[in-house]
């Protein structure tokens, strides 16, 4: 008994352990701190899809891709009859783009504002000194916490009073945020909110790992439909450098052969 | 009819071409002649030597590019962004095209900068090539408004607002300042209008002004010969037979095969770039621009792209208390020149004068319009340069070792002057700025006294050539 007591009590505390580690660790001048995001994903075609779906059924309701088309998704291994049956609720066609269902007018009565595109969103948030638009997203998605002082009773460290509610809260669960009074380190006499961790209050229906997991797929999803032809730039960039590489050194013994004769 | 060359009996079908072409149009050929097989430059031409050809390539790389992307975007606000986007995602090598355009555009900066800091060191400004250095200096003022007016065009909120913030600065000139801000604006504020009008002037009216001024750079600069890293006039020791300068070897080719080698490294650098990291950082293309123009949002920090930045630095660097210093300044210098400038009877007060009243200007007018006028002379003040230069010597190899140093420090505080322009403002990197523009002016205005004192080397009368 005791035993099941002890293994219980250390679970319960290495469970908010990882929690508070997971939670950003300091705060910096302009807001916490990113988590970095595993780019290895970008390469993994099941990820890639699997974020095409979450997506196409969680992000789409409100938000456009407008400068991305449904049929450009073939080139993460879909085919269009995939594409068609499975990623589009509004009845477009599978050569248009990805268009919200959401009507802005609609949207400014609920949410206060028109919900970003989100073709482009991986590399419009890149903070130089914070790291990549896909950290940032990574940490975003993981960073929602309950805060009925808001109307849509959700708050986020990693963007303090969004308008955009928990969209996958019965993926993650529901947590709160931890706060402590500490005194201000450029000002004695006062003192500061820090935030401390996150504390589950329901669970989901997927565990923290597996949440972490499906939100890079999504993630991985984004930052490649930001820039579809990324990965072949890439692979591309190789060849273009080793013939480059060779065009130089050729360039260079003939330019040695010409250059005997100057004395 | 009677003029023209017959081909030799027994001519083959190409050198019979070769007669035909020549007789109608011989000044193609003499212009190769002239220019390439003919054109005899030194041979000691080194690494810095490079930058000019490269330059040439960035300029028809633009163009290329730039006539691609023209078959594409639309320069219509409501349009514009995701014209772009059209470009990158379904245009095929679009991406590729407009890489290679950003790419280009930060290229062109890096290697002009480094073109210009040649001609720095190696006095090529001097007599008798004061005129190449003047169409030079008007090809980097065409150059950043095409850059300029280029920015604008993908119509994303740094695009906007970098706009917004600079066409105001013309406002701040007086009197004419917000008539000015509206014709260059074509509208109360940044817009449609603004787009249009700008597309044109960077598709054409620029490309054209600066083609012209390149042709005219060139053909200034062949008719007076190559300077080179020594400084020395080769045409003074020519061959009695020939008349080839001693020194002197054809450009053709033996600068060909040079520029060719130089062309490819740099290719791999712009290679490098382009397919792993065309953002660069986020200063080749700001993260911010991937969002598309909002007039009613207001980025946090509007900063202009990385080729500006100590520029930017340099107008920020002007706040009230940087005024009362110049006003001071510029007092003390009409003090001095009234006192040791060896004017005659009653010029002798001239200087003072224009300081009195050019000091009462400063104090009247807005700081804004004298960080404006900061801003334009940090450009215009390289115009001026063949006569600021008072150095008996041409090239710093032969400078009293202490201008090394000088140049050094040139080039270190235009660095830093550009790392303050990227970051917001604060009062350590205002104090910094304001340092460094006093610095990067007190280097040309007080020239014609730092570039005559000290200990001289003896200029040799050949090249220094090592034996590749």
């Amino acid at each position: 008994m005791k035993k099941l007591s002890v293994l219980l009590h250390s679970l319960l505390c290495s469970l908010l352990v990882s929690m508070a580690v997971l939670a950003p660790a300091h705060a910096s001048s302009e807001g916490p701190a990113w988590d970095k995001f595993d780019t290895k994903r970008l390469t993994d075609l099941a990820a890639l899809q699997n974020g095409a779906k979450l997506f196409a059924n969680y992000c789409m309701n409100c938000h456009a891709a407008a400068y991305m088309r449904y049929n450009r998704l073939r080139d993460i291994g879909l085919t269009e009859e995939q594409i068609r049956d499975n990623l589009i609720f509004t009845g477009a066609k599978v050569g248009e783009t990805m268009k919200a269902a959401l009507d802005p007018k609609d949207a400014k009565d609920w949410f206060g504002g028109v919900p970003p595109d989100l073709t482009l969103i991986a590399r419009s948030r890149s903070d130089a000194a914070k790291g990549s638009g896909a950290d940032y997203i990574y940490t975003y998605l993981r960073s929602y916490y309950r805060d009925d002082t808001k109307a849509t009773g959700w708050n986020n460290t990693a963007f303090p009073g969004v308008g955009m509610p928990h969209v996958l809260w019965q993926l993650q669960g529901q947590q709160r945020a931890l706060h402590a009074d500490e005194k201000d380190p450029h000002d004695a006499k006062k003192t500061v909110h820090v935030f401390k961790g996150f504390e589950a209050i329901t669970a989901g229906t997927l565990n923290q790992s597996e949440y972490n997991l499906a939100v890079a797929d999504l993630v991985a999803y984004l930052q490649w439909m930001s820039e579809p032809v990324q990965n072949d730039r890439v692979r591309l960039g190789v060849w273009v450098l080793l013939f480059l590489g060779g065009f130089t050194v050729i360039a260079w013994r003939l330019n040695a052969s010409f250059w005997k004769d100057i004395k | 009819m009677a003029e023209f060359k017959e081909a030799p009996a027994g001519a083959s079908t190409g050198e019979k071409l070769t007669v035909w072409a020549q007789n109608r149009f011989p000044t193609a050929f003499d212009a190769y002649r002239v220019h390439m097989s003919e054109y005899y430059a030194p041979k000691n031409f080194n690494f810095w030597y490079f930058f000019g050809a490269l330059a040439m390539l960035v300029l028809v790389i633009q163009i290329v590019t730039g006539i691609f992307l023209v078959m594409h975007y639309k320069p219509d606000a409501a349009k514009a962004f995701e014209s772009v986007e059209y470009i990158m995602r379904d245009v095929p090598w679009g991406w590729l095209v407009r890489y290679m355009h950003s790419t280009g555009a930060s290229a062109f900066f890096v290697v002009v900068y480094l073109h210009m800091f040649r001609g720095m060191i190696y006095g090529s400004y001097k007599s008798p090539r004061e005129l190449v250095w003047i169409f030079g200096c008007a090809i980097f003022l065409c150059l950043m408004a095409e850059a300029f007016m280029g920015y604008l065009l993908p119509w994303g909120q740094m695009s906007y607002w970098g706009a917004q913030v600079i066409i105001n600065l013309f406002a701040a000139i007086p009197f004419i300042g917000p008539d000015l801000s509206l014709l260059i604006r074509g509208d109360y504020v940044v817009g449609d209008a603004t787009l249009n009008r700008f597309f044109s002037f960077h598709v054409i009216a620029v490309p054209l002004v600066l083609l012209g001024l390149v042709v005219a750079h060139l053909l200034a600069l062949h008719d007076v010969g190559s300077n080179n890293p020594d400084g020395i006039e080769i045409k003074a020791k020519r061959d009695p037979k020939t008349g080839i300068p001693l020194d002197g070897i054809p450009f053709h080719p033996y600068y060909t095969v040079h520029d060719i080698m130089g062309v490819g490294v740099f290719l791999m650098i712009f290679s490098a770039v382009l397919f792993f990291a065309p953002e660069g950082g986020g200063y080749f293309l700001e993260y911010n621009n991937f969002i598309p123009a909002d007039p009613l949002k207001t980025p946090a920090h509007i900063a202009p792209v990385w080729y500006f930045t100590p520029y930017y630095s340099m107008l920020r660097a002007v706040t009230d208390t940087m005024v009362t210093v110049f006003a001071v300044l510029v007092g003390a210098a009409g003090v001095l020149a009234t006192l040791f400038g060896g004017f005659k009877g009653l010029w002798k007060w001239a200087p003072l004068v224009v300081a009195v009243v050019a000091a009462a200007l400063l104090k009247t007018f807005d700081a804004k319009f004298w960080g404006v006028v900061v801003m334009g002379m940090a450009v215009m003040i390289l115009f001026p340069l063949p006569w600021l230069d008072r150095s008996p010597v041409r090239s710093i190899r032969y400078r009293p070792s202490w201008n090394r140093w000088l140049y050094g420090m040139f080039v270190l505080n235009f660095v830093v002057l550009g790392y303050y322009g990227v970051k917001p403002v604060t009062d350590l990197g205002t104090l910094i700025s304001q340092g460094g523009t006093l610095f990067y002016f007190g280097f040309f205005l007080l020239m014609p006294w730092w570039s005559r004192i000290g200990e001289f080397k003896a200029v040799p009368d050949r090249v220094v050539f090592h034996a590749h």
